[in-house]
This record gives C-alpha cells, sequence and structure tokens, in this order.
C-alpha cells in the first residue's frame, strides 16, 4: 500500500508496526506537495525541519517511546502561531512576522510527536469562503483545479485531500473547517466551543473562533482531538470535554436524526446537492436511523447575525494591526495616524477591510443597539432553538453546503459567497459540536453531510458520521 | 456667582505582584520592555488570564470605601488606537462595575464633608510613550497592570475641597493596602470633570483636565480651568465640551480635543473573558482582609493613648506612619512622647522630598530604639534628632551610630558629681548667690557642667545636684 493512501490511524498503526518510518512518510508527504506545488495548498513548507523532526520521531520510537501521532506528517493553518516559523494569516500585513511562541494545539502536536510539515493557506484573516483573499495566491481544488477549495481553511482541506499530509489543523468561525471539508471530499470537524484551546490562533471573531481538524475520516478526526482537547490554563473560555470514546462503531440504528423544515425549504439549495442529501439521508434510515422534522425559525436570521457579531470582534481584534509593532509598517509616514491609515490601507485586502468597516460601524455609537446588541439578542434565540431541536434527537443533520465547490473566479459578489456558510454559521452561533462528512456527489464534485450534536458530544456526531461515510461507499461502490 | 462644579475620576494601580491579565510582574521601573511577554505586549494570538487578586483588591477597596458590590461582574473592550496600547483596546468593565456607589468623608472647613462615589471598575494600565530627539519609543512595562478606576459624582465646588477629597481617599486607599498611591511614579492619577453655573442653577457644560499626577498640579488646573471658564461665561461666549490637559511647567491648561473629535470607544463585550462572580463567603473573606481604618484608630488613639484629637488626624493620616506608632507605643514608648517625636522630626523627614507621597525611611525597630535612648536618657531632643536624621534611609542599628557619633549622654552621677563639685568650686560668687535665691543661674550651672562634660552629661542629673546643693 503506498503510504499516502493510508489514513492517520493506518499510519500510526504502520509506524507502530516498523513497516514504514517516519521518514519515509514525511518524505513522501513533501515530495507531494512539491509535485503538486501548483495547488498552492501551503504558504510555507517546512521542509528542513519536518525532515528533522521525522528523524527524531524514528529516534524515540526505536528507543522504544510511544505517542499517539509520533511521527505523522500534519499541516497547519497560517493563522495558528508557531515559534520560529513565520504565521502570515494569508495576509500581506504579517508577511513578515515570525512568532516568539507556540499554539497550545501546536504544543500539543509536538508532544504527540507529529511532524508539521508546513504552514496551509487560507483566505486572509481566515475571512472568506473560496480561498480567494488570500495575499498568497488562489488554492486550486485537489479534485478539480478549475475549482475553489473553499474557505477559510481551503489549504487544511486541499493538503489531506491532496494527500499532501495526513491531517491538518483548520479554524471555523462560520463554517471555515467545514464548508471546505465538503468541497474538498475530506471529513471536517469543528468542536464544541471551548473543547480545544485558542491560545495562539490569530483571532478573527473570539467568540466564534474554534480550532478543529481536516482529515480522510472519522477515526482520524477523533485521533486528533484526543490530542488537541482539554482545559487549557492559558484560554479562560477552554473546558475540559468529558472522555471520548474509544473507538467509532458507525452504528446508527435507534439514532435519531433531526432536519429542520428551514434547512431545505429554501431555493439557495443546488438540486444536485439536494438529492445527494437526501440520498444520504435513505442510506441512514436504510442503516436504522430514525428521522425526524422540525423547525428553527431563526435560522434565515443567522448569517445577519453572524455578519454582525463576527464583523464586530474582526474590527477590534484586527485593529492591532497598526504598523506600530509586528507585521508590515507603510514607508513615508509623517505621524502616527499616518503610520495607522497608511499601513491598514496597503496591507489589508478587500475582504478584511470590508468586514473591519463593517464592524465598526456596528459597534459605533447611535448604531449598536439597532445592530450589534440585536443580534446578540437574536443569538440567544438561535441558540435556545438549536437546543431545542436538540434536545429530542441524536444529532440535527443538514447539508454541509448549498452547492458544491464553485468554479474559481465565478463568485464576485461578496453577498452571495456569504451565502455559502448558511448551514455552518448557525452552528457557531450555538457554540455546538459538528462534522461534515462526505456523501455521494453533484456535478462531478463531492457533496457534504453535516451532523451537529450536542454540546462534548463530538464522540456521537463522529460515530454518526463513520456510518454515513460507510453508507456512502455501500450506496458508491467507492 | 459663578460657582465651580467639580467630579473626578481616580486612577489607582494596583500592588498585585503580577499583572492584570498575564503573569508578568507587576513592578515600577525596571529597564524598557523588560517586564512584558507575547500577552500583555498583545503578540497576535494570545489571550487574557484574569489574576483573581487584582479583583479582590478592587472588591476589598470598594467595601473599604462602602460600595455595593456586583456579584455579576463582566469586561468590556475599549477600542481606541494609540502607540502605547498594542492590542488597541483596552481591556475596562463598561456596564457592570466590580463596585457601585460608596463615598469618602473627611474633615473640611471645620465640618464633614461627604463626596458620593459613582463607581469603581478595574481595568489594565497601558504603556508609556518616551519622546526621545525626534523619535518615539514605547515601553510595555506598564501595559497590563491592574488599575482601578474611582468616578466621583460631582460633589466639589473647590480646589481645595477637592485636594481634601484626594487626601482622604489616598490615605483609605493606602490603608486597605491594594496600592502604593505614589504620585510620584503614576501609580495615582486624577482627571478633574469641571463645570460652572450660578449657585441653584442647572449644571453648566464641563471639560475634562485629564491625568494630573500631584496634588499640587490638581489645584493650580481646578484653578485655571475655573477661571477660564468663567472668563468664557463673563465674556458672553459659551464653554464648549472638550478634553483639556494641563502643563505643569507653564501653569496652563489646553484644549486637547473637542466633543466632535472625542473618541467613541465601541465599547462591546469581551469575549475572552467569562464574568466575575462572587459567593457571599467569598465577600466575607475579602471583607475580612480590610484592616482598621483611619477613622476607628482615631478613637482608638484618643482613647486608648489618650492623644490629643490633632495628634491622632495626624498619625493615622498615612498608615505607615500610624503603624510605626503603633509598634513604638506598643513596645512601652510613652504614647505622647512617641507622637511628639513622629509629628515633628519623623514627618518632617518623611515629606521632605517635596512630593504628596509619605515616605518613611526608617522601620519601627531603628525608631523604638531611638526613642527608648532618650526615655532612658541616653539621649538629649537634639541628639535624638541628629541620629534620626543619621539613621534615615539606611539600616543602622541606632546605638552603634549614636556612640560612633558619640552622641550618648553621661548618666555616670559619680563623674558628673565631680564635674558639678569642680564648677561649684570654682564659681564661688555664683554659688553664694544661688544659694541666696537667685535660681536664674540654674542655667548657668547647667551650662558650666555642660561644657566641662563635653556636651554629654545628663541634664537632668545636673539640675538634682543643684537642688540637692539648696537643700
Amino acid at each position: 500500500m503506498d503510504i499516502l493512501d493510508m489514513t492517520l490511524c493506518e499510519l500510526v498503526a504502520a509506524l507502530d508496526g516498523g513497516g514504514v518510518s517516519s521518514t519515509e512518510a514525511t518524505a513522501a508527504c513533501l515530495n507531494r506537495i512539491k509535485d503538486t506545488q501548483g495547488l498552492n495548498s501551503f504558504i510555507t513548507v517546512c521542509e528542513d525541519a519536518a525532515t528533522d523532526a521525522a528523524r527524531r520521531a524514528d529516534e524515540r520510537r526505536a528507543r522504544g517511546e510511544r505517542a499517539p501521532l509520533l511521527g505523522v506528517p500534519v499541516a497547519v493553518k497560517d493563522n495558528i502561531v508557531t515559534d520560529g516559523i513565520r504565521t502570515t494569516c494569508a495576509s500581506k500585513f504579517l508577511q513578515n512576522f515570525v512568532p516568539p511562541y507556540d499554539a497550545t494545539v501546536v504544543q500539543k502536536l509536538k508532544a504527540a510527536g507529529a511532524v508539521i510539515v508546513g504552514k496551509t493557506n487560507m483566505d486572509e484573516f481566515a475571512m472568506g469562503s473560496t480561498n480567494e483573499n488570500s495575499a498568497y495566491g488562489v488554492v486550486k481544488n485537489a479534485l478539480d483545479p478549475a475549482r475553489v477549495p473553499g474557505g477559510s481553511s481551503g489549504g487544511s482541506a486541499n493538503c489531506v485531500a491532496a494527500r499532501q499530509a495526513f491531517a491538518a489543523l483548520g479554524s471555523d468561525t462560520g463554517g471555515s473547517i467545514r464548508q471546505p471539508a465538503a468541497y474538498c471530499g475530506v471529513v471536517g470537524l469543528k468542536p464544541t466551543y471551548s473543547a480545544v484551546s485558542r491560545y495562539g490562533l490569530i483571532a478573527f471573531a473570539s467568540s466564534l473562533d474554534q480550532i478543529g481538524t481536516l482529515t480522510r475520516d472519522c477515526d482520524d478526526a477523533l485521533a486528533m482531538l484526543k490530542v488537541l482537547s482539554g482545559k487549557d490554563e492559558r484560554d479562560a473560555t477552554s473546558a475540559c470535554p468529558p472522555a471520548y470514546p474509544d473507538i467509532l462503531r458507525g452504528d446508527v440504528r435507534g439514532k435519531t436524526l433531526c432536519i429542520a423544515d428551514e434547512f431545505l425549504n429554501t431555493d439557495k439549495l443546488d438540486d444536485g446537492v439536494r438529492a445527494a442529501f437526501e440520498a444520504a439521508v435513505d442510506a441512514l434510515q436504510k442503516r436504522g436511523a430514525v428521522i425526524k422534522r422540525a423547525s428553527i425559525k431563526s435560522f434565515a436570521a443567522a448569517l445577519s447575525v453572524y455578519y454582525v457579531l463576527s464583523g464586530a470582534e474582526a474590527s477590534s481584534n484586527l485593529a492591532r494591526f497598526d504598523g506600530v509593532k509586528y507585521g508590515m509598517r507603510a514607508e513615508g509616514c509623517d505621524s502616527i495616524s499616518d503610520i495607522y491609515v497608511k499601513s491598514r490601507t496597503e496591507f489589508f485586502g478587500a475582504e478584511v477591510k470590508r468586514r473591519i468597516m463593517t464592524g465598526n460601524y456596528v459597534l459605533s455609537s447611535g448604531y449598536y443597539d439597532a445592530y450589534y446588541l440585536k443580534a446578540s439578542k437574536i443569538r440567544t434565540v438561535i441558540k435556545k432553538e438549536f437546543y431545542a431541536a436538540l434536545d429530542g434527537c441524536d444529532a440535527i443533520i443538514s447539508p454541509t453546503a448549498p452547492t458544491v465547490a464553485p468554479k474559481l473566479g465565478e463568485q464576485s459578489d461578496p453577498h452571495k459567497t456569504y451565502l455559502s456558510d448558511m448551514y455552518t454559521v448557525p452552528v457557531n452561533i450555538s457554540g455546538l459540536p459538528a462534522v461534515s462528512v462526505p456523501f455521494g456527489a453533484a456535478h462531478g464534485m463531492p457533496v457534504g453531510v453535516q451532523i451537529i450534536g450536542k454540546c462534548f458530544d463530538e464522540g456521537g456526531i463522529l460515530d454518526i458520521g463513520k456510518a454515513v461515510m460507510l453508507a456512502d461507499r455501500e450506496v458508491h461502490n467507492a | 456667582m459663578l460657582k465651580a462644579t467639580i467630579g473626578c475620576e481616580v486612577h489607582a494601580e494596583l500592588k498585585t505582584n503580577t499583572k492584570l491579565f498575564c503573569g508578568c510582574i507587576n513592578e515600577f521601573g525596571g529597564a524598557p520592555n523588560t517586564h512584558c511577554c507575547p500577552v500583555c505586549s498583545g503578540f497576535p494570538g494570545v489571550l487574557p488570564v484574569l489574576n483573581r487578586r487584582a479583583v479582590e483588591y478592587t472588591v476589598r477597596a470598594g467595601l473599604a470605601l462602602g460600595c455595593e458590590i456586583n456579584g455579576f461582574s463582566k469586561w468590556d473592550r475599549k477600542n481606541y488606537f494609540y502607540p502605547d496600547l498594542p492590542k488597541a483596546w483596552q481591556t475596562s468593565q463598561y456596564d457592570l462595575p466590580l463596585c457601585v456607589g460608596g463615598y469618602v468623608e473627611f474633615p473640611f472647613d471645620g465640618q464633614t464633608k461627604r463626596v458620593r462615589l459613582n463607581r469603581i471598575h478595574l481595568e489594565e494600565d497601558a504603556g508609556k510613550l518616551v519622546h526621545d530627539g525626534g523619535v518615539s519609543l514605547v515601553d510595555y512595562n506598564r501595559c497590563g497592570v491592574p488599575l482601578i478606576e474611582i468616578v466621583t459624582e460631582p460633589d466639589m465646588h473647590s480646589a481645595e475641597e477637592v485636594v481634601a477629597f484626594l487626601t482622604a481617599l489616598k490615605s483609605i486607599l493606602k490603608y486597605t493596602g491594594v496600592s502604593d498611591v505614589k504620585m510620584q511614579e503614576g501609580s495615582l492619577r486624577c482627571d478633574v470633570n469641571l463645570s460652572v453655573a450660578e449657585d441653584g442653577a442647572p449644571l453648566g457644560t464641563r471639560t475634562e483636565t485629564k491625568n494630573l499626577n500631584s496634588f499640587r498640579s490638581v489645584a493650580r488646573a481646578i484653578a485655571f480651568e475655573t477661571r477660564r471658564q468663567i472668563d468664557v461665561i463673563e465674556s458672553g461666549g459659551t464653554v464648549e465640551q472638550e478634553t483639556r490637559r494641563f502643563d505643569d511647567n507653564k501653569g496652563v491648561g489646553y484644549a486637547m480635543r473637542s466633543k466632535e473629535d472625542a473618541h467613541d470607544y465601541r465599547y462591546f463585550p469581551e469575549p475572552d473573558l467569562p464574568p466575575v462572580t462572587f459567593t457571599d463567603a467569598q465577600l466575607d473573606g475579602i471583607r475580612a482582609e480590610i484592616p482598621t481604618l483611619p477613622a476607628a484608630r482615631v478613637k482608638t488613639y484618643t482613647e486608648k493613648y489618650g492623644l490629643p484629637a490633632y495628634d491622632a488626624e495626624v498619625l493615622t493620616a498615612d498608615k505607615d506612619v500610624a503603624d510605626l506608632f503603633e509598634r513604638v507605643v506598643e513596645n512601652g514608648i510613652e504614647p505622647k512622647k512617641a507622637s511628639n517625636f513622629i509629628m515633628s522630626e519623623t514627618l518632617r523627614l518623611a515629606k521632605s522630598s517635596g512630593s504628596d507621597d509619605v515616605e518613611l525611611k526608617v522601620n519601627a525597630e531603628q525608631l523604638y530604639a531611638i526613642l527608648k535612648m532618650s526615655a532612658d536618657g541616653e539621649l538629649n531632643n537634639l541628639a535624638a534628632k541628629s541620629l534620626l536624621a543619621e539613621v534615615w534611609g539606611s539600616d543602622a542599628d541606632p546605638r552603634e551610630t549614636a556612640r560612633r557619633l558619640n552622641l550618648v549622654q553621661s548618666n555616670d552621677a559619680g563623674a558628673i558629681k565631680q564635674i558639678f563639685d569642680g564648677v561649684i568650686a570654682a564659681n564661688p560668687k555664683q554659688t553664694a548667690d544661688f544659694l541666696a535665691g537667685n535660681d536664674k543661674l540654674r542655667g548657668y550651672f547647667v551650662g558650666q557642667v555642660m561644657r566641662a562634660a563635653g556636651g554629654k552629661a545628663n541634664p537632668k542629673i545636673i539640675n538634682d545636684l543643684l537642688d540637692k546643693l539648696k537643700g
């Protein structure tokens, strides 16, 4: 078996068994990255550091040491800081920024023995749904280079789909892990808000941001989650989740899955995606799941609430990029306000500026009540309705995105692009865990099914996700 | 008659061991940018973690000032751009501060004046800009130091009243042990909100003069701004709402920002920090940490130690001074003697730097030794005073210092008698006059004996000998 065709769990077993070395696995990934450089999944490839780390992992293994990811090549989204490795957020502003510390998740990856092969491309500051908002060029979808990989964690999803790494870290503020996972045909897990420390994640919208994983299957996602999750003394909002299951059974017999009418009663949902989703629902039913319909009336308000709240938080979080301390400073400035205005004008991209402007507007005096405060109140309603819907079932299911991956350059209207997150955004607003798993295809591209669970029930939704993938194999003979 | 109405916003740095949201040391000074880390210097990706001690200190100050404590309080971001604020927002408290209400009472104009407090909230301090030869540098050492903002109601009407209020507030804060309240080091700073209007009329438009860091500066800024506003109104103009600063060197205030240019801080709840909550048991625990406050000590000093009210007020105004007084008295020094010496000599030295801060540079052991030697007749008043000045600011042992400097007076009755006898023998005429009833000669004899003894004879022994001579 080609090393690159293995899942992460299979690689760990092969490494443990001695059939494969980390040096071989890492070299295979690095070669694959070189061979498929045109996909542009990475902003920075850490060839030397990864080769060194792989050699050290092999030495540790030879001494009899074991760690959950010892020697496994993984990639990290470029908005998660890495000590000594440039971290750009895909922005010109941070083109020269080398952080002096590791994010908690990076520390945990290193402690678990993982080999970091590089920093993945993304939409600038995680703002975007196509990965076209990167100062380091667009990413081409590994399954069809004429299409986008989705965003903002486009590079992370794409590198897993392209076999450039065995898993990748992404961040998800409104769907930035799940939507690209759906577009690239991989598994994207956004854990419960607080389950994984955000320390070292360059903040976009702090109350919605969550680090998660992109993997080839649900078992890999569980293996990564076990390494990454837990209370972190440096993140006051982090929490300690209950123990996750040892294995996933992929068994949905007797499980109740809920679909909101509002998910399907919309003309935004592409017919091909609708058909694939309905086929997934059928397959789950055949495997013993009980399907239930419900109503989540606030669903339609979620995108508006999201753009108000995430913009507000972003306007504050990104204010530190002012040309004073780190990152770039515009030339020819004669005053402090000149430094601010010229640097922010020159080094932020258009979408980032649009969100900062929106965010400042909704927080400004005279507009706060009408926008920020109102959105906060609706947030509570959305959360309540999702919790209520989950009360009577094991999970809520929906399409991950209303369409498959669009063509590069196809989406020019930002408001239309925002719609691609209509199914994922309410999950961040509610703080719930959700996973996107591939099922079937439409227009020759994969379709994602989103499974939303109760707080800290990542084990439950991954188990259902595994069932979806088993059904997919069965139905489509994959 | 136009009359000023004044409210203050007082900022006091808390003396916790570490900063408000990270583990960096909270200490004044240090080489620039040596007391900071990625968190307090606002690096991308960092998150704050609350120093619970700072919250407890704020609540302790609030309880000492009669505030109500909010059982549920939260954090907000105050957004603005400035190079000394690396995150470009200050983590502060907007609509749910830790403490609300409260008051400060102090003697003023022969009466007890009460200034009501609006609120006390906790926030982080910013860094410091250093302008040097055409370049501006930033020192982030102070970034993230916990700071409380105490906001008063507009209850004051003159510079004298404000200074009396600040003196009382400073005293209480120092007592609670939550702040060093050193104006010179910037750990206590004051913004003054001032408006003028006819007595009894609704309040006029106010201006805010920011960042005053001495009582003198506060008093001068108030005098200046009151005069300015009265002049504007009397010449038919209207006072503009604005933020001002006061140049202490020139004694002149300047407008910094008009209302139109005022910052829109775009406050919103801080998503990175959970709200702060308290149980009643936790509040009781904090209440138990409050030491006896000045008003209660005044009572003890007058009733138990029999001191005049004036002495009691002077001694209790500063906690360090009161503690020093109590320590020496507990060790057996007579209270009035201790009070006299502390109020005259010790306080003179402690205030000699000219600042508003009392800087005690003698410890209780040293002062006790000096007062004990004095009580035992080993030091005369002048010698005690010189000895205090000598050990001030050092850890020298007063007894050794006194010996080294030859300040110890002789209590050797035999030796003094010998000198005394010699003086009597050498002055037969004066002796006869003295014995005949001219008591004015007593001073002459004491002086003669003192001179012969090199200034170190205990005058009490000489006087006793003279009394005995008289029979």
